[in-house]
């Protein structure tokens, strides 16, 4: 399926206002609530529309150290991606995996109380990853832009 | 800050997952009336601690093949040239997040293009060009998962 013009107008739309209501976001996109609904559905059978979810403020939940860590891995096993990313999915502290082509193989988002507690995530449970080649920290600032929308 | 127990935990793990979820369907499956569901829900979102609702498409699906993250040094720093950075990078449609991070860089953003060669593109034309932009570092995503994070369950 490719979506035309009306369904990116949908997403464009609801995607910027994830709370608007079947009949709001038809009317904003120009269509009738039943021409939208159709649409809608048709996105998400094909896998298009994955769902709508809430978003946790994780330093409104007293999380206030977040920390990227970029890791390279030991290309020599090639079991290490698989045994490495097993093992760090059993961390509850690490909320955000991805595996990259480039200088960096996997990138976990490590979330902690405070740097004490993160000392303690770091040296218990990330450094006892397996196949770990390299390993160098982002901490995490401020959050300037975060807007999961695409340029549809 | 407020006091969570395990209910809210549960309710927001659900949650973060399709937040489409009635507070009727969500009280059945906890154990919980609508009225006390909804009221917990509204306590969350009160508190800060659920910041909105977010729309989960796929990428590739509707066009955009690749998405990268770069890692961004300044090649100028003081509080001028951080503000021009942020302003101007914020701008870019394609630069979906900006966070400003202590480490080897000074920004991680998250970028998406239709091909390699539209990514291109944007890191010549946009990024290359932003006001105090040095070093780039690119690593484009094969795969990632979002995790429920330090969230109780049972």
């Amino acid at each position: 399926m490719q979506p035309d013009d009306t369904d990116r107008r949908l997403l464009r739309h609801w995607q910027s206002d994830p709370d608007l209501s079947m009949a709001d976001l038809a009317e904003r996109a120009g269509v009738s609530a039943s021409v939208a609904w159709r649409r809608l559905e048709k996105m998400r059978r094909e896998g298009v529309i994955g769902g709508v979810r809430a978003r946790v403020n994780w330093r409104a939940l007293g999380y206030a150290v977040q920390v990227s860590l970029r890791i390279t891995l030991e290309k020599t096993n090639p079991r290490a991606f698989d045994e490495f990313l097993v093992a760090a999915r059993t961390i509850p502290e690490v909320n955000e995996l991805q595996t990259f082509l480039g200088r960096v193989d996997v990138r976990l988002s490590v979330l902690a109380r405070d740097m004490g507690h993160y000392q303690q995530v770091y040296r218990e449970q990330i450094l006892s990853l397996p196949h770990i080649a390299d390993l160098e920290a982002l901490m995490h600032v401020a959050e300037i832009k975060n807007n999961t929308a695409l340029p549809l | 800050m407020i006091e969570l127990d395990e209910i809210d935990h549960k309710l927001l793990r659900a949650l973060a997952q399709d937040a489409t979820q009635s507070a009727g369907a969500l009280g059945r499956q906890f154990g919980l009336s609508q009225p006390a569901t909804w009221r917990r829900i509204d306590r969350l979102e009160k508190a800060g601690i659920i910041s909105g609702r977010e729309l989960v498409l796929d990428a590739e699906k509707l066009g955009f093949g690749v998405t990268v993250f770069l890692g961004v040094k300044l090649a100028t720093k003081g509080r001028v040239s951080l503000q021009d950075f942020e302003r101007a990078v914020s701008a870019i449609p394609e630069v979906q997040t900006v966070e400003h991070v202590l480490g080897l860089y000074d920004y991680r953003l998250r970028v998406v293009a239709r091909d390699l060669s539209d990514f291109e593109r944007v890191l010549r034309r946009r990024i290359m060009t932003l006001p105090g932009a040095g070093d780039v570092e690119a690593n484009v995503l094969l795969s990632e998962e979002n995790l429920p994070g330090p969230l109780h369950h049972g």
